[in-house]
């Protein structure tokens, strides 16, 4: 257990950029960011936001429920490209998910303490993007109401999952990970539900905030409590980290599609979901800060902090391109060097430099870059062209590889209708719907941390 | 359903003033309001446009969506009627159950049993074996003692089960647009008779297809003899002509020619897709693939030479293939025939550019007396017909590899003559009453002879016939034909081995046979088609015990014997100086295109259209599904400037048509190929509406070929449903054969020429370093008893699609329309592949079935996270449907991409009719889960149960899988690899057996026989 007082100032200050502005007490700290939940009312913004989000929201039951009524055949799906949309837009939220839970626990470990004010929205990021992954898999089954025969239970028909299959690791990975950051989250977050149960005025608010803060009062005999239990599930969180994507990578790994059985997959998965989760900070980050004024606690040492950790994550996947293709043409292997040629020229390849375009040649060139970094508007356009190469990179693995495989009879080109954007659009207005009402209902930055953080600026300072 | 049939009628009042135009249809619909059914409507326009393909959209529309399908209104109509129910919450209506009073000899629930009986196609019968299970038939097999089946069958009668069962049959009588009644049939029938009687039949025509059946003939004859006025006409629209008139043109007479592939070496074919087309084609594919077994080095095989303009399944098939327009096969036959020695006159052309090819093959020919064989398609024009006559008695064919015989018609006539006489006679007012027995005219028959129109002129118009087709619509009286599975007839196979018909089941509407008409033509109303047929042989027979002999001939499925003898012909004296009628078209200038008229591959001359197996089968070399197109070579695409799928205006002789183009790798260039039987009006709820009607082009003179084509582009495009491009159109607009390439590179077609296989018979083997099996940490397991395995002789493999619709009805494989296909959704559980190797123009096409491999290794079973796909102790790789949820990641794992997804509920749950179809043995996928190949489960487990009863192993043959037993050239092979005794395990000890991708270590139980061919040397070195 860490003392925080022996805390250097070189961590808190960098580049004389503060992690937290000058000037702000416990109670400055904890009027702004609680006023965002209790006292500043329902901003007009927030209203349109949430209706958009609503809106792709409805699309996506509209969608979910004329996919339950007809059947996945509404989809671009079909032999040979078996998966399509679903399984790309799964991998892509699952990734995005990374970031929240590097943020909140790999970095806690390490005792980086600019992660304090992103930690809790990020966290709530990855709780929401798990939910918008788990849809794919569940929905893109042929027969998802028999979702539960891929689980272990004791049944009378006698039967069992197969284990030697990626999709049942798949269960577990995602189960185990959605199970871990939502009680991770939650238990970040009793502290903050407290303080705010302490002040708010509606009654309703009071009781609601007061059952979810489950008695907290604050005694050093809770604190820590907390703190070894956030270490601990800390503790759990990080190889989380590492192994869900890494588990997601093995459904293709595993398989002998030539483009997906790949020995390099796990880590440069993982680098690819980092990747594409602090892209996914950044996007929410930068209207954040502005919109509720928070460029106090998240200051552009926050921005510059996240984009180095884009560039360093960017180059591992872009070491993983290099070896994947140098591997498809040095390993001899005549179906490997098939598939990368047909990715790089075959009919997918305006697809192909878009995403090198989007993951490689515009973010690593511009990230290292000061002045960029430190850029909010470049930032949040680069956020986005990452994110956009990262979805690129799951469409190239899942479609070009299965597009045209072993025998070219059997070679087909996939094309999305109207129902596979309809229902990706519908996650994203899932989890648009869910972050707006997370950042009006609960504390968007750790008020707690946050104080913590005044108490050791104000020490660093004295 | 009387409600829905009516509707679907046309109105009485419309009858006589059809053809109308557009203008006219709109106002006849207005005034009409609430009575039309709005299909009708669409279909004037179209009429009146004359070109009805486009009217689909480009994109991905489809039949069903375009409106209310009858899946859809059956649905709709049946939740109504549940929800009535649900109002009323009555009991369940009473329904009593009568057990078997005497209980049926044989009939063991669960236990098909099979009966023998026959189908015709164009006249020539085709013997058969039927599987009844509990008096359903649901599966049609070759009948192995039948000459003309062996056992196989084609894919015509492999798909005619579904036929029997269709909903959209035409179920009740039909008179003038309404039900009518049988009854009031026979009033009709007996005042019209009455009226003929008076006038000796002067004014009663019959029109009949073509007619081997001894019965039918008795009876018209004696119908003729009632009322000797009267005349039958026959018309086949893809009849025989040019092969009766070439016989008369060499001998003088009508003959039937019957080839003896098993004794040719060489092979000449003129335009003729024997292996896949025309009467006795089962039969001959078996005898060609005979001479094509190479077991070893030491093995010789037949030689064929194919010229022809379009690529057929013969051609894919032939050692050496000139391309050439479909007219100037008459050039080259006379050229072959000149150099052989048979005397032509002055009017030849001298040869062409062909002609190193062509002396090599007078050579090859000159080499084998006795023992070669030239044939010409019934496509090409008499001259060529008794060219290869000539040539044959030229080369001593005649009697060894050529016999003739009397002819198998029972009236041989020049068709075309008799409908142009029949249409002259209704023009001039003389036909009062016309009879159709079956057959389509006003939508088949030449379209100078305007057929529908002059039909009208007719007072008194009766149709018999499957369904309410175009010609029901103008007739008075419309009488649903039997299904031949319910009716009693008989008829000739092309060596005239009379079948005895016999009905699997009684008809399910009110259908009656050809027999029961003229019968009540006669005036003999009660009269059965069982009596008619079984009175007209014991008649004939006058045995003592005719009933013993009667039990006899349908239990076999034929008479015995009753082969038509051999005929001593000779050639004509004149036949020289007829030869110099060359045809016009013959020197015609090589600018202009030609337009050739081809029956189309699946659904032949358009009777089949409804039939969604055969429409869905893909065609053979184009994988069309669904449509026809104007198939063009890749030099004339690009002449013209067009595409696949680009619509172009087909211009000939003063009439229009549009069709998409689809590029064919091999045929001619300057020639452009329809197919007919699309573009039907009224075919049913699936064949109405699709494709390009190619008969609006087709006049009485040229009926098969013709120069003069104009073809424009409209700049519209259509979609067509293809299930293999082999063409990949890059950013350039050039043609690649890339998948070709590919699969070369591969490997997964391995293919030598005899002299290669002679110098390296090992040269299909797998390279060393792929034979050697990947280490594994397990131990093989050991097969105790059966393993299972099949093997695929790529040298015997015509492609004709025979095992693709067997496999459908045994597995009751849905049919997913032609938008789930373009979307790559096809069921099918087996497909024959197509790969072109070699110059663009004039490639070497091959062949592939391809079905799940039941790999040892299966890569779909360690990904499924359920254990719905599972290896069984013999070996198969299983799929338990019921536990399958439908990741669909097994296909993907799959690499011959074998597996099918239910991406949609496609297998019919709610026709009732259909229940009928279905194998009682095979489970009816739902929606939502994975199927592919099973081996046929079912059958082996049948098998297995009756040779576990009598406490013995199964022997080797005892199975055969549905594919095995359809292929007519018998190149599937299916037993027990356990046993180094079996058949197929026998074939694989041979040095051309190879596995398909064993680099993967997937350890495949389909193996194949490399294709060895036997080019001329003097041709290709």
């Amino acid at each position: 257990m860490a003392s925080p007082g022996k805390e250097k100032p070189e961590v808190v200050f960098d580049h004389g950029v503060p992690v937290l502005a000058p000037g702000h007490s416990y109670g400055s700290v904890t009027d702004k960011i609680s006023a965002i939940v209790l006292t500043r009312g329902t901003r007009r913004g927030w209203w349109i936001g949430l209706a958009i989000s609503l809106f792709f929201l409805m699309l996506f039951n509209l969608s979910a429920g004329y996919l339950l009524a007809k059947g996945v055949g509404i989809w671009g799906i079909k032999i040979p490209v078996a998966w399509g949309f679903a399984i790309v837009n799964f991998v892509w939220w699952i990734g995005i998910g990374h970031a929240g839970t590097l943020i909140s626990a790999f970095l806690l470990l390490m005792r980086q303490r600019w992660r304090t004010s992103i930690n809790r929205f990020a966290e709530a990021m990855t709780i929401f993007a798990v939910i918008c992954a788990a849809q794919f898999p569940l929905f893109h089954m042929g027969r998802p109401w028999l979702f539960y025969w891929l689980i272990p239970y004791p049944d009378t028909m006698g039967t069992w999952p197969q284990f030697r299959s990626p999709l049942v690791w798949d269960v577990f990975a995602v189960s185990t990970y959605a199970t871990v950051s939502v009680l991770f989250w939650f238990v970040g977050l009793i502290p903050d539900l407290a303080t705010l149960r302490d002040r708010a005025r509606h009654w309703f608010a009071k009781r609601a905030y007061g059952v979810l803060a489950m008695g907290w009062r604050g005694s050093a005999m809770h604190w820590k409590r907390y703190e070894m239990a956030s270490l601990l599930l800390a503790g759990l969180a990080t190889p989380l980290v590492v192994s869900v994507h890494t588990v997601v990578s093995f459904d293709f790994t595993i398989a002998i599609v030539p483009g997906w059985h790949s020995t390099i997959f796990p880590p440069y998965f993982v680098a690819g979901a980092i990747y594409s989760g602090f892209a996914m900070v950044l996007t929410l980050a930068i209207p954040l800060r502005h919109y509720y004024h928070l460029e106090d606690f998240v200051t552009s040492r926050h921005l510059d902090n996240m984009a180095k950790m884009l560039l360093a994550t960017g180059l591992i996947v872009a070491y993983g391109y290099m070896m994947e293709t140098f591997m498809a043409f040095y390993g001899g292997n005549q179906y490997d060097k098939f598939m990368m040629l047909n990715r790089m020229t075959g009919p997918y390849a305006p697809v192909y430099w878009a995403l090198i375009a989007c993951n490689i040649a515009i973010p690593l060139t511009l990230l290292w870059s000061a002045r960029i970094r430190r850029n909010v508007k470049a930032l949040f356009v680069l956020s986005l062209i990452v994110q956009t190469g990262m979805w690129l990179e799951r469409f190239i693995i899942v479609v070009t590889s299965l597009h045209r495989d072993f025998v070219p009879s059997a070679w087909g080109m996939y094309y999305p209708t109207k129902w596979d954007l309809a229902f990706f659009t519908g996650t994203i207005g899932l989890f648009f719907t869910l972050f707006y009402l997370f950042i009006r209902y609960l504390p968007m930055i750790s008020i707690f941390e946050m104080r913590e953080l005044v108490h050791k600026t104000e020490e660093a300072t004295v | 359903m009387p409600s829905l049939r009516s509707n679907n009628s046309p109105k009485a009042s419309r009858l006589p003033q059809r053809p109308l135009d557009l203008a006219a249809a709109r106002q006849g619909n207005q005034t009409e309001a609430g009575r039309h059914f709005w299909r009708s409507l669409e279909q004037l326009a179209a009429e009146a446009n004359a070109s009805n393909l486009l009217s689909n959209e480009p994109s991905h529309s489809s039949a069903s969506e375009s409106g209310v399908s009858r899946r859809d209104l059956l649905r709709l109509m049946g939740a109504s009627a549940a929800f009535a129910g649900l109002t009323a919450c009555t009991k369940l209506p009473r329904e009593k159950i009568v057990p078997y009073v005497n209980a049926p000899e044989d009939l063991v629930p669960g236990q098909p049993l099979f009966y023998a009986t026959a189908m015709t196609l164009g006249g020539y019968a085709t013997g058969l074996l039927v599987e009844s299970h509990m008096g359903r038939p649901t599966k049609v097999e070759g009948n192995p003692d039948h000459p003309a089946s062996l056992g196989a069958t084609d894919l015509f009668a492999q798909a005619s089960v579904l036929t029997l069962y269709d909903p959209d049959r035409s179920k009740v009588v039909i008179y003038d647009g309404r039900i009518g009644a049988w009854s009031s049939f026979l009033t009709a029938m007996t005042s019209a008779r009455a009226a003929q009687a008076a006038s000796r039949g002067v004014g009663l025509r019959i029109l009949t297809p073509t007619v081997t059946s001894p019965t039918l003939a008795d009876q018209l004859q004696r119908l003729l003899a009632q009322y000797p006025e009267a005349r039958w006409h026959q018309y086949e629209p893809c009849g025989r002509d040019n092969a009766r008139e070439g016989a008369r043109l060499a001998f003088g007479e009508y003959v039937n020619t019957i080839y003896r592939f098993d004794r040719a070496a060489v092979v000449l074919s003129l335009d003729a897709d024997f292996l896949c087309q025309g009467p006795g084609s089962v039969r001959y594919a078996r005898d060609f693939a005979d001479r094509r077994a190479v077991t070893g080095p030491q093995s010789e095989m037949n030689r064929l030479y194919v010229v022809e303009c379009a690529l057929s399944s013969t051609g894919v098939v032939a050692d050496h293939r000139l391309p050439v327009r479909a007219g100037e096969v008459v050039q080259i036959a006379q050229d072959v025939a000149s150099r052989l020695g048979v005397k032509l006159g002055e009017g030849r052309s001298e040869s062409s550019n062909a002609s190193r090819w062509i002396q090599a093959l007078v050579r090859d020919l000159q080499q084998h007396r006795g023992s070669s064989l030239v044939l010409a398609g019934e496509q090409q024009p008499p001259l060529v017909h008794a060219l290869a006559h000539a040539m044959n008695h030229v080369l001593g064919n005649v009697g060894s590899t050529v016999i003739y015989t009397y002819p198998v018609e029972a009236h041989p006539v020049n068709q075309l003559q008799s409908l142009k006489e029949l249409v002259a006679d209704i023009q001039s007012g003389r036909v009062e009453m016309i009879v159709i027995l079956g057959g389509n005219p006003v939508y088949d028959a030449p379209v100078d002879l305007n057929f529908g129109q002059t039909l009208l002129k007719v007072p008194l118009r009766v149709h018999l016939g499957l369904y309410e087709d175009e010609t029901a619509e103008l007739c008075h009286w419309h009488v649903p034909q039997a299904h031949y599975l319910e009716s009693w007839s008989d008829a000739r196979a092309y060596d005239g081995t009379i079948s005895i018909i016999q009905p699997l089941i009684s008809p399910l509407y009110e259908g009656k046979t050809a027999h029961e008409l003229l019968a009540v033509l006669m005036g003999q109303e009660g009269a059965t088609p069982h009596d008619i047929v079984h009175d007209y042989w014991k008649e004939r027979t006058r045995s003592e015990n005719f009933d013993a002999t009667w039990e006899t001939w349908l239990n076999n499925g034929f008479i015995p014997n009753s082969a038509l003898p051999a005929k001593a012909v000779t050639l004509q004296a004149g036949f020289a100086a007829r030869l110099q009628v060359s045809p016009p078209q013959a020197g015609g200038g090589s600018e202009e295109l030609e337009i050739v008229f081809r029956p189309d591959p699946t659904v032949w001359d358009g009777s089949f259209a409804n039939n969604g197996w055969l429409q869905e089968v893909p065609k053979p070399i184009t994988k069309l599904t669904w449509d026809n197109a104007a198939l063009i070579s890749i030099a004339t695409a690009e002449r013209l400037g067009v595409t696949n799928q680009d619509v172009v205006r087909l211009t000939w002789r003063g009439r229009q048509v549009q069709a998409p183009v689809w590029i064919m790798p091999g045929h001619a260039d300057g020639s452009v190929t329809v197919h007919l039987g699309y573009g039907r009006r009224r075919a049913g709820s699936l064949g109405t509406g699709l494709g390009f009607n190619a008969y609006l082009l087709r006049p009485s003179d040229q009926l098969w070929s013709g120069l003069g084509l104009q073809v424009e582009k409209t700049g519209e495009s259509y979609l067509l449903a293809n299930t293999q491009s082999q063409f990949i159109i890059n950013a350039h607009g050039r043609h690649e054969e890339l998948e070709s390439i590919v699969a070369a590179r591969r490997d997964l077609v391995r293919v030598a020429t005899l002299a290669e296989f002679r110098k390296n018979p090992n040269f299909a083997l797998d390279p060393p370093e792929q034979t050697t099996r990947a280490p594994s940490l397990y131990p093989n397991f050991q097969y105790e008893g059966y393993s299972w395995g099949m093997l695929i002789d790529l040298n015997r493999c015509v492609g004709c699609n025979a095992c693709v619709v067997a496999c459908q009805a045994e597995n009751n494989v849905a049919v997913v329309g032609k938008d789930q296909v373009s979307r790559g959704r096809i069921m099918h559980w087996i497909r024959i592949d197509t790969y072109f190797d070699g110059d663009v123009s004039q490639p070497l096409a091959h062949n592939q079935p391809l079905l799940c491999m039941q790999c040892e290794n299966a890569p779909c079973e360690e990904v499924c996270p359920v254990g719905a796909t599972v290896h069984s102790p013999e070996g198969l790789n299983e799929m338990i449907y019921n536990r399958c949820v439908g990741t669909r990641y097994c296909s993907n794992n799959c690499p011959y991409k074998v597996r099918r997804f239910n991406f949609y509920l496609y297998s019919d749950w709610t026709t009732a009719s259909f229940f009928g179809l279905r194998n009682p043995d095979v489970t009816v996928r739902s929606r939502g889960v994975m199927e592919k190949c099973t081996y046929c489960v079912q059958r082996i487990n049948r098998v297995k149960i009756q040779a576990e009863e009598q406490n013995r192993t199964i022997r080797d043959g005892e199975i055969l899988t549905a594919c095995q037993q359809a292929c007519p050239s018998q190149a599937i092979v299916f037993g027990n690899i356990n046993d180094p005794g079996s058949r197929v395990a026998q074939l694989k000890a041979l040095s051309r057996n190879y596995g398909l991708l064993t680099d993967l270590n997937t350890r495949p139980r389909t193996t194949y026989l490399a294709r060895v061919r036997n080019p001329n040397p003097e041709i290709e070195t």
